[in-house]
């Protein structure tokens, strides 16, 4: 039995039994159609609509930060009696200001929601289950039902976590990388073992981490077992590869995250000593609660293990998405296509080999640190090539600006920002100086910021279409893309100026206690705040062209912005199964402006 | 385990289709039954020999440690090669079992590199 | 059942996704085959995280800290045997349900559940509660000379070996107010209907009394300098050892020492990997109609969950010879 034949009789029962569209199913209720789904698109757009939130969720709790930065000790304009109503006296003081707690409160759950409850969920989850399916031309993912488990899972964490907002002492406060000896006795003290903060954190972790698990795992599935007869490897849209290799990251470092969440937890409640040295003192005596032995570093390690890996799980499907976006509009192949593969490819194995350059300042010896550096100088080397070969793709295309595409270019010029002031990092000796620095802060917010978040914007406004049969408005599309350019620079790049000056990260009035330090640098703290400011009302547009375009945008057919891949290649919406024809593909996936054809785009199906 | 005779699928309360019939790979199944009673056999053995050989005195707990790591190793690759299959598994699970192997052998050996290597006086003893 | 779930909820019932049962001509395989595997691979790196930490801890543990021989050898020998007999009837009911032999399937499908629920209930019922009632008291440096005649430093010293800050045994008085009080009520009360003696009990507030264990009965004693199979009867010999001179002490659970936490930790996630185990083969024995039920209408589908299922079990069985030997010999 040949590949074609086995493949081809998949989808013709699929198209028998689901090619008419939703509207044969008229017997699926609310709860069936839309929550309890297993269909991927759905599962798809859960995960997306559910990491919106939290990313929204997340950037109004730097709001409140970044007030106090400015403006320490104040209580916040208009709504802080209303935050003291929600967030209890831990966390706000009766005027309505943040207190020193309810900043590391907010301080650890931005970074938390922003990795594991925002980005990852709607660039690895929602957009991938959305479209890899779509663009691989399979019926659904390989596990439907795993699938939805995975976005139970996930969900069950989601509500977990917000839950530790509201017990005694408020939610986690020992940052986002919880390092112990801090999170290992944090809010222990005269309250609940169970019900507090970094426990919770925790066990809402362990939920999170298991839900990405079972997802990885399935895109891997789907991603090699279900591709299209005649879909190759070196055929498919770099999306799916950026896609593939990001579910290896997560399947491979996620584990030994979550192996030491159960130790931390352990030290938590049943008294262990995995990462609590001998000799802890807490106030002015040794702790008896821990017999000693263990080691704070030995979870510095297991963490960046993940945390490392799980930076390139946060930019890899946006230059996916960036990479579809940009070979559209340009009407050209993607520059070095094959490049960019064997790139993803080594830097996804370079990402696991060096994590320790997050621990320089844990006293790591000469030997191991030139390691560090050295495996962190070569994985810059991949990258420069994904970045090159989307700005090659630029060169001589007749560009469409469009809202998607004056994303995915702004993204470029920003991810570069944020990638080349990581090169210094790498490196002990400069390192030993900027830890911990708003320079730190600057650097990986440039790459996930106006980075990932800006090519996870042009996957919303390209995609959209897809999904709803509509387009957001051109006109308000705009008006975001530049408004959230412009103020996102005037939040993160004086963080540079801030951290080189010597900022520290974690000073909750914004420096004012080290004046004789900070001083010349303090006044950007203003500008940083207003931008940010500026930037929630830009995002206000957004939502608002989000929600009416839905019913108001401007219909479109099948395929709107005349592309070539085989998400564009079903009816809109994608009906339960999703293709409506037997499906054969023929050609690459970025097969534009090809010479002698009479259309400047040739559908991968497309034979000729 | 060769007794293809009482094969239920042969009886009338079950429709013919192929999925039914005994598949054509039968006999190199039974012939495998052998194989799994031995490596089964040699697994007991060789937890026995790890016991035994713990009490054994090499000259250094370490060497203990090495001597007992290298049967638990044997053991656990006729475990992974035989019942899992592993052996002439497909090429595309070698190909992501070796990547996680080379992980998991990072993990280990550059954490205890990092360990190993302190600059004196910062990195202090756990205990 | 099936039916019911398909009538109230279609979608939870699988649309034609491909390669379910068949395998896929150019990978080979059926989805959940890759599936199971990179399943394992991150099992592979979650106990990678384990070990690393049982490394880190060890390597980093000081003389004296990581104890050695406190498990009971024979009882974790049984266990190993019985996992291993458990992976051959497994692989059997494969192979079984490959021939179309659904008697056959049933009964080694049957050993093998048992198997696995021998384990854990030795495990359970047996190895960890006696764990619990088993105790440990660290002596500080500075007091240890004067609890010589139980760690026996000199001699450990002298021929070439790692110090010994320990006595372990049974509790029978600790001091007031300590949450051990109960038990060692109950091990005095043991201990006097044994012995006939009454001098477990001291008046002293702050002392913590110790039938301790045949090793610091006699700590001089070359025949201890390494452990033995066959556990030893713990001795009559009395420690009092008081409180100001306890660096900590614990009963044998995971607040005891970074050696139990791990040993805790680990043996605990592959007991649950162990329950996990049995719930699917149990299911895959009933008549469930993705159970057994699936032999009348896709025998080879049932094959296929069967190994999948068997795959899983191999691996906890693989991760198991490891922690064997670590935990319990070396
Ligand atoms: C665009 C609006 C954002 C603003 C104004 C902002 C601002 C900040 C600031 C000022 C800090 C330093 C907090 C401290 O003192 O420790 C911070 C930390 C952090 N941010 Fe953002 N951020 C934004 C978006 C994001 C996004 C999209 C992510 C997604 C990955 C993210 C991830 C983090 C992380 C991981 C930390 C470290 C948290 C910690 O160490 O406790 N941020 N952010
Ligand atoms: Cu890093």
């Amino acid at each position: 039995m040949s590949t074609i034949a086995t493949a081809d009789t998949g989808h013709h029962d699929a198209t028998k039994e689901h090619g008419h569209g939703e509207h044969h199913h008229p017997e699926l209720g609310f709860l069936q159609r839309w929550v309890f789904s297993t269909d991927h698109k759905v599962i798809g757009l859960q995960y997306a609509v559910t990491g919106l939130s939290f990313l929204f969720f997340g950037f109004l709790l730097m709001l409140v930060m970044r007030w106090q930065l400015a403006s320490p000790g104040q209580p916040v304009p208009m709504v802080g009696a209303f935050l003291r109503s929600v967030f209890g006296q831990t966390v706000m003081t009766d005027a309505g200001a943040l207190t020193a707690a309810g900043y590391n409160v907010f301080g650890a759950m931005h970074g938390t929601i922003m990795v594991f409850f925002g980005i990852v969920p709607v660039a690895v989850a929602g957009f991938g289950n959305f479209v890899v399916p779509l663009q691989i031309g399979a019926p659904d993912m390989a596990f439907p039902k795993l699938n939805m488990a995975s976005f139970w899972c996930f969900f069950t964490s989601c509500v977990i976590m917000t839950g530790s907002f509201f017990v005694p002492g408020s939610a986690a406060k020992s940052g986002w990388t919880a390092y112990p000896p801090l999170a290992g006795i944090a809010d222990l003290e005269g309250g609940n073992i169970w019900l507090n903060g970094q426990t919770i954190w925790l066990i809402a972790m362990v939920f999170n981490i298991t839900g990405s698990l079972l997802g990885s795992i399935n895109f891997i599935t789907t991603i090699i077992q279900l591709r299209a007869p005649g879909l190759t490897w070196m055929r498919l849209p770099f999306f799916v590869w950026a896609q593939f290799v990001t579910a290896f990251l997560l399947v491979l470092a996620f584990p030994p995250l979550e192996a030491a969440g159960f130790m931390q937890l352990t030290d938590r409640v049943l008294g262990t000593s995995f990462f609590m040295p001998t000799g802890l003192m807490i106030g002015q005596s040794v702790a008896q609660t821990w017999s000693g032995g263990g080691s704070p570093i030995l979870w510095q390690h297991l963490f960046w293990f993940l945390a490392h890996p799980e930076v390139y799980v946060l930019i890899l499907p946006a230059i996916g998405i960036v990479s579809e976006v940009v070979a559209n509009n340009t009407r050209k192949p993607l520059h070095g296509y094959k490049a960019m593969v064997y790139s993803v490819f080594v830097l996804g194995f370079l990402s696991f080999i060096v994590w320790a350059h997050h621990m320089y300042m844990t006293g790591m010896g000469a030997k191991v640190a030139a390691f560090f550096q050295v495996t962190t100088i070569m994985i810059s080397v991949p990258s420069v090539i994904l970045l090159t070969s989307l700005l090659m793709s630029l060169w001589g295309g007749s560009i469409r600006f469009n809202t998607p595409m004056l994303f995915a270019t702004a993204f470029l010029p920003m991810f570069g920002l944020g990638g080349l002031t990581g090169i210094p990092l790498a490196f002990n000796a400069v390192d030993l100086f900027l830890h911990d620095t708003y320079y730190v802060i600057g650097h990986f917010h440039y790459v996930v910021a106006p980075g990932t978040i800006f090519g996870l914007f042009a996957g919303v406004y390209f995609w959209y279409p897809k999904v709803t049969g509509r387009k957001m408005s051109e006109f308000l599309g705009h008006v975001h893309f530049w408004g959230s350019l412009i103020t996102i620079n005037g939040i993160f790049f004086p963080m540079f100026l801030q951290g080189m000056a010597g900022v520290h990260r974690r000073w909750y009035d914004g420096g004012v206690t080290y004046e004789q330090l900070a001083g010349p640098v303090l006044h950007w703290n203003m500008v940083m705040t207003v931008s940010a400011g500026l930037l929630a009302l830009f995002q206000l547009v957004f939502i608002w062209n989000f929600f009416t375009s839905w019913k108001l945008g401007q219909k479109v057919g099948r395929n709107p912005w005349d592309a070539t891949t085989l998400d564009w290649d079903t009816p809109t919406p994608p009906p339960h199964g999703n293709f409506d024809k037997p499906l054969m593909v023929y050609r690459g996936p970025y097969e534009y402006s090809v010479p002698g054809h009479p259309t400047d785009f040739i559908p991968q199906t497309e034979k000729v | 385990m060769s007794a293809p005779h009482t094969d239920h699928s042969s009886q009338p309360v079950l429709d013919s289709s192929s999925i039914h019939d005994v598949p054509a790979n039968a006999a190199e199944i039974a012939s495998h039954a052998v194989e799994y009673l031995k490596v089964g056999a040699a697994l007991l053995v060789l937890t026995g020999v790890t016991v035994g050989l713990s009490y054994v005195d090499f000259g250094s707990r370490n060497m203990n440690i090495v001597v007992g790591m290298i049967v638990a190793t044997i053991k656990a690759g006729l475990v992974a090669a035989i019942f899992m299959h592993l052996k002439g598994e497909k090429i595309t699970i070698w190909r992501f079992l070796v990547m996680t192997g080379i992980f998991a052998a990072g993990l280990f050996f550059l954490t205890y590199l990092a360990h190993s290597d302190p600059i004196s006086g910062t990195f202090h003893a756990t205990h | 059942m099936s039916n019911l779930i398909s009538k109230y909820f279609p979608l939870f019932t699988d649309k034609e996704v491909p390669h379910t049962v068949q395998a896929r001509p150019d990978t080979g395989l059926y989805s959940a085959k890759l599936g199971i595997w990179l399943f394992l691979a991150s099992e592979v790196m979650l106990f990678g995280g384990l070990f690393s930490a049982y490394i880190f801890l060890r390597i980093g543990a000081e003389p004296g800290y990581w104890p050695s021989g406190l498990l009971n050898v024979p009882v974790g020998t049984m266990n190993t045997a019985i996992l291993i007999i458990s992976s051959v009837t497994v692989v059997f009911a494969w192979a079984a349900l490959k021939m179309r032999q659904l008697g056959k399937y049933r009964l080694y499908m049957l050993i093998t559940i048992l198997c696995g629920a021998i384990f854990l209930t030795v495990k359970l019922s047996y190895e960890w509660p006696a764990k619990f009632n088993h105790f440990g008291v660290f002596i500080k440096k500075e007091s240890a000379s004067k609890y010589e005649a139980f760690l026996g430093n000199k001699h450990l010293e002298v021929t070439g070996q790692n110090p010994r800050w320990e006595i372990t045994g049974h509790l029978l008085d600790a001091p007031k107010g300590s949450s051990y009080a109960h038990q060692a009520e109950h091990n005095a009360e043991h201990f006097a209907h044994e012995t006939g003696r009454h001098d477990a009990v001291t008046p002293a507030e702050d002392d913590y009394v110790i039938q301790v264990d045949a090793v610091n009965a006699n700590p001089s004693d070359k025949d201890n300098d390494r452990p033995h199979f066959w556990p030893r009867e713990t001795s009559t010999t009395l420690a009092v050892i008081n409180a100001k001179d306890v660096e900590s002490a614990s009963v044998f659970a995971p607040r005891h020492s970074t050696y139990f936490a791990t040993y805790f930790l680990i043996t605990g996630l592959h007991g649950l990997h162990v329950l996990g185990g049995i719930l699917v083969f149990l299911y895959l024995w009933l008549p469930f109609p993705g159970g057994t039920g699936l032999y009348k209408t896709n025998p080879e589908h049932l094959a296929n969950r069967v190994e999948i299922a068997g795959l899983f079990w191999h691996f906890v069985d693989l991760v198991w010879i490891f922690v064997f030997p670590i935990f319990y010999l070396l």
